[in-house]
């Protein structure tokens, strides 16, 4: 029985939890390039570096807030700074959406033309983020560290496996819900939610009915840079910030968009989760929980380790590649492929 | 004929920049940058045969990039006998059989009638399939990985002439574009964009990690090199002599002179490649190809096969990035797969193109030299005008960062660069005629 529980406590550590932030990340993110496919119909290449911007301006704000003594301890500072992280950003893609990418959509440029745009701003951001903040690793997160920690869990319940809980993993889940829950809300209840949606499925019916674009893709815009710097700040509160490893973002991000299926928000969600726990389930060493439920003689010799932890991006494009085979519009049915 | 000057200034324009470059800084850096100015303008010629004659949208350039680098290795590094001996045949029983599981995979997929029980044969024999392969993989990769681990530890190449490298690298690269495009290439063009992009990840990472192919991240030293050493030359009296009489030390001579030769191969294989390009794109087979991206359903229509035309194309282009692949490994005498990062291979050789002009073949290659001068020299230039702007600045942190941030200035430049070319001149610098 306890081994049971030890197995069951084992999982929850180090794949559950890991899985549920992560997936929370991805979602946001996948929610982000999703909604740029359904208004402005192009995949956004440049998606993960605006979440490195975002993250770098609320870093910057978390600073000068830790520099003049403003805290909102046990919460790390970084939620404080936040809003003006989101601010910032949306001029950012505003700006961006006005000077490159309104052009395109006044002619009807060809998808694939603004994804190459879309290509030059990646470049861009990136090298702006590099120039202001430097391309090493930055750690902002503060406050309590831990909700539940390993070694009380241990005391608590008497159980040999510990189970952890970061505050990072716990403010990562909590702002998700939020945040998806004030989307959905958004989207489904206001009268400028149901424009953007009829935009997305029929954009000359929309036309026709008097909805603004020029509207509707600014509020997208907004939105977007809001959804692209949470996701970003959650990340880099429970991992760190560095801004190769955002641009490098852009791939599990898509994988998950896609596999929801592109254009789709609750897909995007679905999609998040399902690339983070086939990551994390497929690259975790399973030899401790094994041994917690198999009898002795059947333990496992090696780690039981499907493939190694360095294969975490080709698990997600394994998975992308599959479904864009045999399932093209997503799991969600999104837009046709 | 008439002879387009504008191309003949544009061109011009490349060769004083990169002189300039030889007598303002050194003749060494002038030819560092010809020679992968080279290289990268093959790369875009094989590019622009996917994007400019077909309109295939592949952004997976860096694997096959790093195919071609893989090539070198298994090709000119000597092989390692007691690797070979530990469990060289085990693992070619391993790969025999993943290849085997796929394959039957493949033929279930296909003779099975769709449904429930299809897709249950097809976990199960899979599910089979990895766990055999693994069964036989794991002993063999630890057997080989275990011999003298620090300077081999990998199985080596076959020893032959590194020069031969460079077709194989084409032809490993054409097998691997014919797996991926016979699976990927039926897709709209942005998620063609994000398989190519994933399979890319897929294979540097395989490169990374699989330690027994190609020693992984601890890199391979030392690859053969397909002329002498500057060391050697240096030791030559015949050359001193010749570098004397032209008056040159002989130190700079053996590297000016073992960078010349290099410029000299890559040039011939440039031409090369481009003269069967500019034959393909004139032909009738080229006119067809162009037809097929301009509009596909009429070229159907009129009985063209555009699926095998797309793969012909995708393999054709990627063999020869593969071949560029394989030259710049041999350039650089070493492979580290840890260096192959999608800005520099796969976005970089974008910009070439487009700015180039797509569909061009010339385009390319100026677009190829004129942005990796451009990627070389934006560092110092940003430099010079950085300490322009901030001379009147008082020393402190913030003079300092903005110092230190010039060398991030290339990757912001060549996005500006991309999105004005883009804006004010859509067809390139050497427009398709």
């Amino acid at each position: 029985m306890t081994d049971l529980l030890n197995a069951i406590v084992a999982i929850a550590n180090y794949v559950l939890i890991p899985g549920l932030a992560y997936g929370s990340q991805l979602s946001l993110g996948a929610l982000g390039v999703t909604l740029i496919y359904g208004i402005l119909r192009f995949s956004n290449f440049a998606h993960g570096d605006t979440m490195a911007f975002g993250t770098m301006v609320t870093i910057l704000f978390t600073w000068w807030f830790q520099s003049i003594g403003i805290s909102i301890a046990p919460l790390p500072t970084a939620l404080l700074a936040l809003p003006f992280g989101i601010v910032l950003t949306a001029l950012l893609v505003l700006g961006t959406d006005r000077v490159v990418y309104r052009f395109y959509r006044a002619r009807r440029a060809a998808p694939v033309i603004l994804v190459i745009v879309s290509m030059g701003v990646m470049f861009m951001m990136n090298g702006l983020v590099r120039f202001i903040i430097g391309p090493d690793d930055q750690r902002f997160a503060d406050g309590a560290r831990f909700l539940i920690k390993a070694r009380e869990f241990k005391q608590w319940t008497g159980l040999s496996e510990g189970l952890a809980i970061r505050t990072s993993q716990a403010i990562t889940v909590v702002t998700a819900v939020v945040v998806v829950a004030l989307l959905f809300w958004f989207l489904m209840k206001t009268r400028t939610g149901k424009s953007m949606r009829a935009y997305s499925d029929n954009e000359d019916l929309a036309l026709l009915s008097g909805i603004s674009p020029e509207r509707v893709v600014m509020i997208t815009w907004l939105i977007v840079a809001a959804l692209a710097t949470v996701a970003g700040v959650l990340y880099g509160l429970d991992k760190s910030f560095k801004p190769f490893t955002y641009f490098q973002l852009l791939l599990p991000i898509f994988a998950s968009a896609v596999v929801g299926g592109l254009g789709n928000p609750i897909g995007a969600i679905a999609g998040g989760f399902v690339v983070a726990f086939s990551e994390v389930t497929i690259t975790y060493a399973w030899k401790k929980v094994l041994v917690y439920l198999l009898p002795e003689d059947l333990e496992p010799a090696g780690l039981a380790q499907l493939l190694s932890t360095d294969y975490k991006f080709a698990v997600s494009f394994a998975l992308l590649i599959m479904v864009l085979l045999f399932r093209p519009t997503g799991l969600f049915r999104g837009k046709t492929a | 004929m008439n002879i387009n000057w504008k191309n003949i200034a544009l061109f011009a324009l490349v060769a004083v920049l990169i002189l300039g470059t030889g007598f303002m800084q050194s003749w060494n850096t002038a030819l560092l940058i010809l020679n992968m100015g080279l290289i990268s303008a093959i790369m875009a010629i094989g590019v622009n045969m996917q994007w400019g004659y077909a309109g295939l949208f592949n952004i997976g350039i860096m694997g096959f990039v790093a195919i071609g680098g893989l090539a070198t290795v298994l090709t000119a590094m000597p092989p390692v006998k007691e690797a070979w001996a530990a469990g060289g045949l085990r693992m070619m029983l391993a790969l025999a059989a993943g290849a085997a599981a796929i394959a039957g995979a493949v033929r279930i997929h296909r003779k099975m009638v769709p449904g429930r029980r299809r897709m249950l044969a097809l976990v199960a024999w899979l599910i089979a399939g990895f766990v055999l392969y693994r069964q036989l993989f794991d002993p063999a990769a630890m057997a080989i990985e275990a011999v003298n681990p620090a300077s081999t530890g990998y199985l080596g190449g076959a020893g032959l002439p590194v020069l031969l490298a460079w077709p194989l690298g084409g032809l490993m690269a054409a097998g691997v574009a014919w797996v991926i495009g016979k699976t990927a290439l039926g897709l709209r063009a942005d998620y063609l964009a994000i398989a190519t992009l994933g399979i890319a990840e897929i294979i540097v990472a395989m490169m990374k990690n699989e330690d027994w192919l190609d020693r992984g991240v601890k890199n391979v030293v030392g690859i053969p090199r397909p002329l002498p050493y500057e060391i050697d030359l240096q030791r030559d009296p015949g050359f001193v002599e010749g570098a004397a009489a032209l008056g040159l030390d002989p130190v700079t001579a053996s590297t000016l002179f073992v960078k010349l030769g290099y410029g000299v191969m890559f040039a011939l294989v440039l031409l090369v490649v481009l003269w069967l390009a500019q034959m393909a794109l004139n032909s009738p087979w080229g006119r067809m190809m162009r037809a097929i991206r301009d509009n596909e359903v009429a070229a159907e229509a009129m009985g063209k096969d555009v699926v095998a035309r797309h793969l012909q194309i995708f393999i054709l282009g990627s063999a020869v990035v593969g071949i560029a692949g394989a030259m710049m490994t041999t350039l650089d005498g070493q492979l580290t797969p840890g260096a192959y990062q999608p800005l520099r291979f796969t976005f970089l050789i974008w910009v070439m193109v487009i700015v180039g002009g797509s569909g061009n073949n010339w385009g390319a290659i100026l677009g190829g030299f004129l942005i990796w001068f451009l990627w070389v020299q934006v560092e110092p230039l940003g430099k010079m005008l950085m300490d322009l702007v901030t001379a009147p600045l008082p020393d402190g942190a913030l003079k300092a960062h903005l110092l230190e941030s010039v060398a991030h200035m290339r990757l912001f430049t060549m996005g500006l660069i991309l999105l004005l070319v883009l804006r004010f001149s859509p067809r390139g610098l050497i427009p398709e005629k």
